[in-house]
């Protein structure tokens, strides 16, 4: 991996702020995402990782901390100039395809709006044409522009939300649980094309997903959050074969499979938060325990960590 | 193992504004005692309305028992009363659905709601309901249950809820539980807490369970016998081994080579091409065959019956004729049914 695209830095996202149901949905965490790679988040829900990806694309005003975009503060102060081409670089695609596409727009107007307010066509045949090639980027055909989303199945509906995010060239796309409403045929179909895609134009993604096996087989890197901190980051075969932090162990035992021999003798484990033991003002944070591989421990527990890692090997 | 229900040639259509729907096209399948059978497909394949229809839980007016026969303690319920079906519903045959959300009443609380069956089919005075719920909900492994049962919905967790759900659905010790993806609208963990909980409970009311889904991770984990479904019809049935291990239809290849495994590598993974069949004019042949690469000039033609592949495997695809020529399965189909045949000489 080279260059960091992405840099987030103790990133805080609290909701009802000195009220009595204050919310730290996202609490305090950092990574990077490099250049042309694909990070996955994952995590139980209610876990923060679809508050991370709207915080770092401003769809919420973060309570604390930074994330540079190419070394610029996302959240900083800027001008409408700079906001439009701070827009153009970084577009998500969402859940659910049913009700991220406006019911009343046509797919070439849903597909252009981006083209339209940031003035990429010239001349509405030019700007025809680039919704036309899009829909055929994503295995749909022309004459699908002028229908309307009901007239859509989910997964038709998905390659037009991810149409519509291509359309302004952005260099950087949040997957927020693009295939978890789809069947399990139709989100091979669009894991397919979202790889195709970050081939041929080098995009980033932060994909973020419950389907733990759909992660692992997009992702390079992968993030476990649990409770708004981020628990475990690393690549994503070495998270699997050498799972370090109980939570991610726990999660991982849980993951379904389907080989009915494996599934009889299946042990889940459980992951009970009080098994760390923080004294007060112990040192919890991210170490690293192999090269690239972070684990959020204390120091305590990061000897221990490490011991039982090289044992595995 | 006796049989305790009985599903025969059943034709299922919807009335719609383009015309007749034909969402059910002559399924067969029997559940056994104490067993439980999955029924996978994508959506629209039907799964959903096959099991509403036992319990005859679908719309009135523009849906339709062509044909066919649901055989449950020798009464078709096909044709059965809504006075009849009243009783069974809740009673003999009881439905998880998917979403907890939902099928739980907002403005009722869950005590009240867990005892809704119990006063109704069995009669219980109010004091002894109460007592029955307690145990239920502590069956299901929900804590504090003598606060919790004066408790709202809105106050539960999704696993929670979902746990409530299966309280109410087992209440009356019913012999079939319908479980419509119970687990989908779940997290991973809590989905694994609610199988184990399901397969405990089963053992302890001695149930029989049809579990619908489209995980085939979860089929592995629950299922004793599973049945695909595609356009309408069961396309393939057989034990879990049989299925995962051996199966023989191409639409049951294309499931499970789509799905990747945990040290799958970077290929591409497999994809079923085209869409699903349009059921307002199913095709003569084959559903299937518009999507399938081993598709014969049959296919198109006609359909195909049940093929036997061993007593408790069968599937319908004219592969298995004897005259069809022989063909290579996807990879992950071949190393699969390797295994299959090298545990099966391991027996012997």
């Amino acid at each position: 991996m080279t260059e960091k695209l992405l840099e987030v830095k103790n990133l805080k996202q609290y909701f009802n702020i000195g009220k009595p149901k204050e919310v730290r949905a996202v609490d305090d965490i950092s990574f990077d995402i490099y250049k042309g790679e694909t990070l996955g988040l994952v995590g139980e829900s209610g876990c923060g990782k679809s508050t991370t990806g709207r915080t770092l694309i401003r769809l919420y005003n973060a309570t604390g901390g930074e994330v540079l975009y190419d070394g610029v503060n996302v959240h900083g102060k800027k001008s409408g100039k700079e906001l439009k081409e701070f827009n153009q670089k970084m577009q998500m695609i969402f859940q659910d395809p049913y009700a991220s596409l406006n019911p009343r727009m046509k797919i070439s107007d849903i597909i252009a709006e981006g083209i339209d307010i940031h003035g990429l066509a010239k001349s509405p045949k030019e700007r025809l044409e680039k919704v036309y090639k899009l829909l055929e980027t994503v295995g749909l055909n022309k004459e699908h522009a002028n229908r309307y989303p009901h007239e859509f199945s989910g997964g038709q509906r998905q390659r037009i939300g991810i149409a519509r995010a291509l359309a302004v060239e952005p260099e950087f796309i949040i997957a927020d649980e693009p295939i978890s409403a789809l069947d399990v045929s139709i989100q091979a179909q669009v894991v397919n094309l979202l790889k195709k895609l970050q081939k041929e134009r080098e995009l980033t993604y932060l994909f973020i997903a419950h389907d733990l096996s759909m992660v692992k087989y997009i992702s390079d890197r992968i993030g476990v959050m649990y409770f708004g901190k981020l628990v475990e980051l690393a690549p994503a075969d070495d998270l699997y074969r050498n799972p370090v932090h109980p939570y991610t162990q726990s999660l991982l035992s849980a993951i379904p499979l389907p080989d009915p021999e494996y599934e009889r003798s299946r042990k889940r484990k459980a992951y009970r938060p009080d098994i760390h033991q923080y004294e007060d003002g112990e040192d919890v944070r991210m170490r690293e325990i192999s090269p690239g591989h972070f684990v959020n421990c204390s120091e305590k527990e990061f000897e221990q960590y490490k011991a039982n890692y090289n044992h595995k090997k | 193992m006796k049989k305790l229900l009985e599903v025969k040639d059943l034709h299922i259509s919807f009335h719609t504004f383009a015309g007749e729907v034909q969402a059910i096209r002559g399924v067969d399948f029997d559940l056994h005692e104490g067993e439980t059978l999955a029924i996978v497909g994508e959506s629209g394949s039907g799964k959903s309305v096959t099991t509403k229809s036992i319990m005859r839980l679908l719309p009135q007016g523009n849906s339709e028992i062509k044909s066919g026969e649901i055989l449950f303690n020798g009464e078709n319920l096909a044709t059965a009363s809504e006075k009849k079906m009243q009783k069974i519903r809740g009673k003999d045959i009881s439905m998880i659905f998917q979403d907890p959300m939902t099928s739980l009443n907002p403005t009722m609380t869950i005590g009240k709601q867990i005892m809704e069956p119990l006063i109704k089919h069995r009669n219980l005075g109010k004091k002894e309901a109460t007592e029955r719920t307690i145990k239920l909900l502590d069956l299901v492994g929900i804590p504090k249950p003598e606060t919790r049962l004066k408790q709202y919905p809105h106050q539960f967790s999704g696993g929670m809820r979902q746990r409530v759900v299966i309280a109410i659905a087992l209440a009356c010790a019913p012999k079939v539980l319908i479980a419509d993806e119970p687990t989908t609208a779940l997290d991973v963990t809590i989905q694994g807490q609610i199988l184990d909980l399901m397969k405990d409970l089963q053992k302890k009311i001695e149930t029989s369970i049809i579990f619908i889904t489209h995980d085939l991770g979860v089929v592995a984990n629950v299922a004793d016998r599973v049945a695909v479904m595609y356009g309408g019809k069961i396309v393939e049935v057989g034990t879990v081994d049989e299925i995962f291990y051996n199966p023989q239809h191409p639409y049951t290849w294309g499931l499970i080579s789509s799905m990747p495994s945990l040290d799958s590598q970077d290929e591409e993974l497999f994809v079923i091409p085209g869409t699903p069949p349009d059921l307002l004019h199913p095709p003569k042949g084959d559903a299937f065959a518009p999507r399938n690469p081993y598709a014969m000039k049959i296919d198109k033609e006609e359909q195909p019956p049940m093929f036997k592949v061993s007593d408790t495997h069968y599937a319908a695809t004219w592969l298995l004729h004897p005259d069809a020529p022989k063909v290579e399965p996807p990879l992950a189909v071949q190393e699969r049914q390797a295994k299959f045949h090298a545990s099966i000489k391991g027996d012997k």
